[in-house]
């Protein structure tokens, strides 16, 4: 069992040991210390409660990025509309957190995430049901309602839902009211918590329920699904609804409980770091939240590196994009490691092209 | 002349986890023909492969002319004179039967393809060899019969002195395979030696100058069809007395389960596949369905099962309509369905073999209880099939893709028969897997008969339906030829039927 989890999580294990050799390389190159830098990287990220509530913020929408891409790919379904499903659940989100007042927190932010749910589920469940029903590729349809969420929201903030308290002209919402505003117990968001239930939840539907066998029966072999009477095009529509929501919930967890509002501008390319952490975590929901931690700690401590060592920060994102080089190639981690070619669950992400 | 055309000398090739030729020596002389037998995974691909040089032995020799030859691609093996017919033709269907025949060696003259001489040189190998062809024939155009013959012509037009045939008879009637070995018996006339690899045993008796039989990558048994019999071969096939034809008892027909009228459907391409049948099959007996492969079986089973919606006609199970039903409002009638393509339909293989033996049951009780897996219950039942449907496997937790063929197949015919049911559509139920495999599903079918259960098989084997059945159905063309009494039937007659004849 303990070798078939060590199989499991080799390649990102040894991703993110390589790509922080490299960066370490990148850093000596700089005449700076990696030593020196790496450590105010921890530091920056787990040295004091402050820290580590920053590292818990910013792992947060990553981890429900990482859901929304890891649960679509469960079905099959490559899902690159995180970016936008997560723009319209921050917008909604923030639309009840500031137009509604009066009501008591319990029913207040709870009504103000749902608001964000939905309309991800709707905005996901758009392109799957579209997949559905006209065979339209959901890469090509989700990447395109990012852009129709990033203009409608961008139009939202700047308009109807606009702030004009002062004299303010940036495109944002007001301040959501303190009923709808997600608390923080010590250093730890109540958002994360919400984000390790959401992963939690995906996985024990996936593992554990029949709808999880049916999503999963869709992904692994659409005809023997179609053979075994599961509805296919049904499974496509609600998995991007799921999937959706998911994303949204992240747009709806920064709204309410880092940004205080929505701010067009604020959230730009967040999504799609979803991707990222999906395959970091080999679309295992459960693999999310480490790697989400990963990740939310290195961007939480950047700015400490570049302060302490002199570093650009930059470099963090250079060392990620080594990473998901590594876990996206693990051929070359199998040949390092001599690992042999398992026929084990096998993360591809051509998947669904060409095949509709 | 060489004495020896093509040989492998103690070859052996070994894949991770898998010896798959051990010490494999086997000769070809002028003039004769070998044949390789042996069941699937026993090492037969694989030597051939090497002796194509597109795998490399760990050890061992390839002989060709009498030379020993180091193959570094299928290339060197074409230019040293072996032509290979695949399985599965490699043509080019839009393009001429002349352009095929040089594709991948064209004649230039100042730059341009040279049709003229290529066409020259294919008539004059055509008529030299009895294999008439329409050279600027289109091969889509043509019967499948015909395409083989194209791709016997691709070899010789590069001067190949052996022919390497995979399971050269799969695709034809049985007339259709009678003169293939009639056109390969001439060929060796002129000196060609021919590897023949098949697993139809009759073909091996009538052909064959010397027999290979290979089992787990070694070779079992040398011999000559005036040595033995299609028993003594199988038996040397699997390493056990076998049970070639299972024995039946008559058949007591009841009443209609499954009556299908003036069906229509459409292939994937919009095409009348199935041109309106009509048909009966009632309890406790078994409706075979002949025909080659390609004349509507796949439309005709995906309709019953509900995978296809017909484009005109009725089916009723029972009694009740139910034609464009789904897949699930027909299973729940009773109906099991055992699929033509088990990797396609039948097993998703990352499942557990477990997962897999519910696949269609999942949501069902005992199964599941509003929307919850029950685990230890599906373990469970998964355990019951592997011990009455004898799968081999260490546990009811490893994936699907490490069982063999065989072992899959069981796996799906144990959940397929784990409920009572009324209606059987078997399809291609043996294909592909050991004989010891084949003769324990054939029982079951005929239990399932026994026991009063409608069935309808589906084979391209007409060795399997004129074993099972008690009434034959001849599809050709997505018509029924006739339905013939198994008593009545006989291969000559199925076989013209087959080829859309009736007199």
């Amino acid at each position: 069992m303990s070798r078939s989890i060590l199989r499991t999580i080799a390649v990102p294990l040894v991703a993110v040991v390589l790509g922080l050799l490299i960066g370490a390389v990148l850093i000596l190159s700089q005449n700076a210390s990696p030593s020196t830098a790496y450590t105010a990287l921890v530091v920056g990220g787990l040295g004091d409660a402050d820290a580590v509530l920053r590292t818990l913020q910013k792992a947060t929408p990553l981890i429900f990025g990482g859901l929304a891409v890891a649960f679509a790919f469960k079905a099959g379904m490559f899902n690159i509309g995180g970016q936008g499903q997560l723009l319209i659940g921050a917008v909604f989100a923030a639309g009840v957190g500031f137009g509604i007042d009066g009501l008591p927190m319990v029913v207040h932010l709870p009504l103000a995430l749902l608001a964000g749910a939905i309309a991800g589920a709707i905005w996901g469940g758009l392109a799957g049901t579209l997949k559905a029903t006209t065979g339209a590729h959901e890469v090509i349809v989700t990447i395109m309602l990012n852009f129709v969420a990033g203009n409608l929201t961008d139009w939202l903030s700047a308009n109807p839902w606009k702030d004009n308290s002062g004299n303010n002209i940036v495109a944002r919402t007001p301040l959501v009211e303190d009923s709808a505003t997600i608390p923080t117990l010590g250093a730890v968001p109540v958002g994360f918590l919400l984000a390790v239930a959401a992963a939690a939840t995906c996985w024990m539907v996936l593992e554990r329920t029949t709808y999880g066998f049916e999503v999963r029966s869709v992904g692994h072999n659409r005809n023997a699904a179609q053979y075994s009477g599961i509805k296919v095009g049904w499974i496509m529509s609600s998995t991007m609804a799921v999937a959706g929501m998911l994303a949204a919930l992240g747009g709806a967890v920064e709204s309410l409980g880092v940004d205080g509002r929505f701010e067009a501008g604020v959230n730009v390319g967040l999504g799609f770091e979803g991707i990222t952490i999906a395959l970091l975590a080999r679309a295992n929901p459960l693999g999310v939240i480490p790697a989400a931690l990963l990740v939310g700690l290195m961007e939480a401590g950047a700015s400490r590196m570049q302060f302490k060592a002199g570093v650009a920060p930059e470099l963090i994102d250079v060392i990620q994009a080594l990473i998901l080089f590594f876990v996206a190639a693990p051929i070359i981690i199998k040949w390092l490691l001599r690992m042999r070619h398992d026929t084990s669950e096998q993360l591809q992400l051509g998947a669904g092209w060409g095949k509709s | 002349m060489s004495e020896i055309l093509l040989a492998a000398q103690n070859v052996t090739k070994k894949f991770p986890g898998v010896l798959a030729n051990d010490d494999v020596s086997i000769r070809l002389r002028p003039g004769r023909i070998l044949a390789l037998l042996g069941e699937n995974g026993a090492g037969k691909s694989t030597l051939v492969n090497v002796l194509f040089g597109m795998y490399r032995p760990d050890s061992g020799q390839v002989v060709i002319k009498d030379e020993t030859v180091d193959l570094h691609g299928p290339d060197d093996a074409i230019s040293r004179g072996i032509g290979m017919v695949h399985q599965h033709f490699q043509l080019v269907p839009p393009m001429r039967v002349v352009e095929n025949i040089v594709l991948g060696d064209e004649p230039t003259k100042r730059g341009l393809v040279d049709l003229d001489e290529a066409r020259n040189r294919v008539v004059e190998l055509s008529e030299r060899y009895g294999l008439e062809i329409d050279p600027d024939a289109l091969v889509e155009d043509l019967p499948v019969g015909m395409q083989q013959r194209v791709e016997i012509l691709k070899a010789l037009y590069r001067n190949a002195d052996v022919l390497i045939m995979d399971e050269p008879t799969g695709v034809l009637t049985p007339q259709e395979a009678d003169h293939l070995l009639g056109v390969l018996r001439e060929l060796t006339e002129t000196g060609l030696g021919i590897v023949f690899i098949t697993h139809k045993l009759r073909e091996v008796l009538a052909i064959a100058d010397d027999i290979v039989v290979l089992r787990n990558g070694q070779v079992v048994g040398e011999t000559t069809p005036s040595q033995t019999s299609e028993g003594g071969l199988a038996e040397m096939m699997v390493g056990r007395s076998v049970v070639l034809q299972v024995e039946k008892s008559a058949a007591d027909p009841g009443d209609v389960v499954l009556k299908v009228s003036e069906l229509e459907v459409n292939d994937d391409r919009g095409q009348v596949a199935l041109d309106g049948l009509n048909f009966e099959v009632r309890a406790g007996e078994i409706l075979g369905v002949a025909g080659v492969e390609g004349n509507g079986q796949r439309e005709l089973v995906e309709a019953i099962t509900g995978l296809r919606h017909p484009a005109f006609g009725v089916m009723e199970i029972d009694g009740e309509e139910l034609t464009s039903s789904s897949p699930r409002q027909i299973t729940k009638k009773g109906v099991a369905h055992i699929p033509e393509d088990r990797e396609k339909h039948g097993v998703v293989a990352v499942y557990s073999v477990a997962e897999n033996s519910i696949l269609n049951r999942y949501h069902r009780k005992p199964f599941s209880i509003r929307g919850i897996l029950r685990r230890h219950v599906i373990r469970g039942h998964a355990q019951d099939v592997v011990d009455e449907f004898d799968v081999r496997t260490p546990n009811v937790l490893v994936p699907a893709s490490s069982l063999s063929g065989g072992n899959k197949q069981k796996l799906i015919v144990g959940r397929e028969f784990s409920d009572e049911i009324k209606l059987l559509i078997a399809a291609q139920p043996t294909r592909g897997i050991d004989i010891g495999a084949i003769e324990f599903i054939h029982r079951r079918i005929l239990e399932q008969r026994d026991k009063g259960t409608a069935v309808l098989l589906v084979s391209a084997e007409l060795d399997e339906i004129l074993g099972l059945s008690d009434r034959i159905a001849v599809l050709y063309d997505g018509k029924i030829m006739d339905v013939i009494d198994a008593h009545d039937a006989d291969r000559e007659k199925i076989g013209l039927l087959m080829a859309g004849i009736t007199d």
